[in-house]
């Protein structure tokens, strides 16, 4: 193994790796229909933006105050009463999933509200907790503005809060999960793919042809990977192009900005993905081990879905050797509030910092096994 | 003897995965460490964060706020603002989730008997978490309202959560990683059976042997099935007993819903297994399907939420079925009428992914 430098062969090594992925319709697939269908189902489907919610009212009282507060749940904009009658019937469609919470308006609630009084009762299904809070929090909102009606008897709060939501006045979910479905797509290139294709020439037998030639073991990598990284950004750039025209995701920083953001996210990916090929040699032993180190915890782990301040003080000690941590916080900063180099540096540099560590061990790894 | 043969299969197919050491410590290694790691990981409550207060009051009930605010269990730092560029930077640089601000008079508004505005800045990078902020911050104001300035009681609601009375996160998520995770298990080692030969060509072998279709066939779906079911039972023990989840329903059903289940995933692999010419292509090709299948079956977001049209694609969804009779079994002890409702639709779904792997199988060998 000579390690000389030598351009015509580090192109031609290029060129021949490049039209390997070029000829599997599988990569190209997981390079560029997933990702399509990935920002779709993020742009459409996951939405934590909450529809209305279907309930059931149980009105067992007929006094024209009873009456009135069972019309105003009807006419809820957060609400479908799609169920009405006897309570046991409603608790039985609770069980089953037909509603997701139950509205009780009692016996006697016309002669309370005479007396200033006036309680419902709302039963919720703690099976899916977020609805459920959901549902208390609106039935109460019903509730206490129907009271407001009553009478005038409405009083100006003590406190009031004058909320403003910075960079997502509408609040629309889509705006950070449409950029965080772009880190997923990288991980998904820069380490599923790369670890799974590089096993696999472990696996036959073709790593070490390659290596028993003159190519030198740091040309040799980087012409493996350098292919990748250009199919990372290429799904990067059509995710973005999608995001923004098809589903209104503002994009406010700039695209150098992205581009440095993304690049710097590959280094990590890629040296992953390198890593557990070499370390596995073994096809479906890398692709779950790539799906459990790097898929799911870009998905669980990287602050995408779930804040990471609160989850349990060693898993989020965990989520610090998760490099798609540091890819979430500028990405949705570049698309959804501007540049801002203060917070892009410090986690471009650890995402770099993490490359070369992966890097580094890969090539280690790569030399053991040969010698 | 058929029985023999089958059973030869079968055995030849169970040591095909399970001879690999670390294929076998991926099968069973992973499912748990995942389960373990997502639970708590995976909440959608907003736990120890950082506000910002830009408090240029300094009177009695600003004070008041602020205490309330620090003492709430889920404030771990209060960050004092000096200037509203301190307060653009906190926010632009993700040191603070939201920001308070109150003006020089809201103090002297609040005793005089008007209303004292607070203004709240939030960071709408993170809407989703930025909301239930806004959410703690509303019930810390009425709280210093009522202690400043007690109002009378009008009607109230009382609400009581069924099923999981705290609303613990975690009740929710364990049945949703039951789905999700044997799903990913029983699939990744179904797509790889019939790739695996194909790619290193001992197919063919296969093929000139005695074995009947049918035979290779359950040869090779059992395999995925038992880990499946194993993966099922381990689970339905560590859940209750590790996580204190109740399995309020019935396990019988349980068994009943998850062999179904695991039928309709072992269908839809091996069409994937058979399409495909290389392991790799196997499981790109189960990935493509995985992650919409998890997306769309209601354990990030309600299916409700969706809309109308992706509702209808998510009915043929098994891990949306399943999904239903998990959380349904584990905490509500759903009734058999209403899980034979949701195990039906599977019964449809294993019918045509089955069929369809046996064509897709028959036309491969032909």
């Amino acid at each position: 193994m000579s390690a000389g430098w030598n351009t015509r062969r580090f192109i031609a090594m290029l060129v021949k790796e490049s039209l390997q992925i070029g000829r599997d319709p599988s990569t190209l697939l997981i390079a560029f229909v997933l990702p399509v269908v990935l920002i779709f189902l993020f742009g459409f489907g996951v939405s934590l933006d909450t529809a209305r919610t279907r309930i059931g009212v149980s009105v067992q009282d007929s006094s024209a105050a009873a009456q009135g507060l069972a019309g105003d749940f009807q006419h809820s904009r957060w609400f479908d009463v799609v169920a009405a009658g006897d309570l046991p019937r409603l608790q039985d469609d609770l069980v089953a999933g037909r509603v997701r919470g139950i509205i009780v308006i009692p016996a006697d609630f016309g002669r309370r509200v005479l007396h200033g009084g006036g309680d419902i009762q709302v039963i919720t299904d703690g099976s899916s907790p977020n609805t459920a809070s959901f549902v208390a929090a609106h039935a109460e909102g019903v509730r206490a503005t129907w009271a407001a009606s009553q009478g005038g008897r409405t009083i100006a709060p003590v406190v009031a809060i004058d909320a403003r939501f910075w960079f997502n006045p509408e609040l629309a979910s889509r705006f950070f999960l449409v950029p965080g479905a772009i880190a997923i797509v990288m991980t998904m290139i820069g380490t599923l793919l790369t670890a799974l294709v590089i096993a696999r020439e472990w696996e036959r037998g073709t790593m070490e042809a390659i290596m028993a030639t003159p190519i030198g073991m740091g040309e040799f990598m980087a012409t493996k990977v350098i292919p990748y990284f250009g199919l990372g950004l290429g799904s990067m750039a059509v995710c973005t192009v999608l995001a923004v025209t098809v589903f209104g995701v503002p994009f406010r920083g700039s695209p150098l900005a992205l581009l440095a953001i993304a690049s710097a996210f590959l280094v990590p990916a890629l040296g992953q993905g390198l890593l557990i090929s070499a370390a596995t040699k073994n096809q479906f032993v890398a692709s779950q081990i790539a799906l459990i180190t790097g898929f799911l915890p870009a998905m669980m782990l990287s602050g995408f879905i779930f804040e990471i301040a609160s989850m349990p003080k060693p898993v989020q000690w965990l989520t610090y050797a998760v490099p798609a941590r540091y890819l979430i916080p500028p990405l949705q900063t570049v698309f959804i509030a501007g540049d801002n180099w203060r917070l892009f540096l410090p986690n471009i540099g650890a995402m770099l910092g993490f490359g070369a560590i992966f890097f580094t061990i890969a090539m280690r790894a790569s030399r053991r096994r040969i010698a | 003897m058929i029985g023999g043969r089958i059973l030869a299969m079968i055995v030849k197919e169970l040591l095909a995965v399970l001879r690999d050491p670390r294929g076998r410590i991926t099968l069973f290694v992973p499912p748990v460490l995942q389960l373990v790691l997502f639970s708590a990981a995976a909440t959608l409550e907003v736990r120890n964060i950082d506000i910002g207060v830009y408090d240029r009051d300094t009177g009695a009930v600003s004070t008041e706020f602020i205490n309330q605010l620090a003492g709430s269990p889920n404030v771990r730092h209060i960050i004092r603002i000096g200037s509203p560029a301190e307060l653009r930077a906190a926010i632009d640089d993700g040191k603070v989730i939201a920001a308070l601000v109150f003006d020089e008079h809201f103090s002297r508004d609040v005793v005089a008997g008007r209303t004292g505005t607070v203004q709240a800045i939030f960071d709408g990078r993170r809407s989703n978490a930025a909301q239930i902020v806004g959410g703690y911050i509303e019930r810390i104001a009425a709280s210093v309202g009522a202690a400043v300035r007690p109002q009378l009681p009008g009607g109230r609601s009382f609400v009581s959560n069924w099923f999981n009375s705290n609303l613990d996160y975690l009740w929710f998520i364990m049945p949703s990683l039951v789905v999700t995770i044997c799903a990913l298990s029983a699939l990744s080692v179904t797509v790889q059976s019939v790739a695996r030969e194909r790619e290193l060509g001992t197919f063919d072998q296969l093929m000139v042997s005695p074995l009947r279709l049918h035979e290779i066939l359950i040869g090779k779906m059992t395999p995925p099935f038992l880990i499946g079911l194993l993966n099922g039972t381990l689970y339905l023990i560590i859940i209750p007993t590790i996580f204190g989840v109740p399995m309020t329903g019935s396990i019988l059903l349980f068994y009943l819903a998850l062999c179904v289940f695991l039928l309709a995933l072992i269908g839809i692999g091996m069409v994937v297994s058979s399409i495909a010419h290389t392991q790799q292509q196997a499981f790109l090709g189960m990935f493509l399907l995985t992650v919409p299948m998890t997306l769309l079956s209601g354990f990030a977001t309600p299916v409700d939420n969706m809309p109308g049209w992706l509702q209808i694609i998510a009915q043929s969804n098994p891990q949306a079925h399943f999904m239903v009779i998990c959380e349904g079994l584990f905490l509500k002890n759903l009734p058999a009428a209403a899980v034979l409702a949701s195990t039906w639709p599977l019964v449809l779904i294993a019918a045509v992914t089955l069929t369809a792997a046996t064509l897709q199988f028959r036309s491969r060998v032909e």
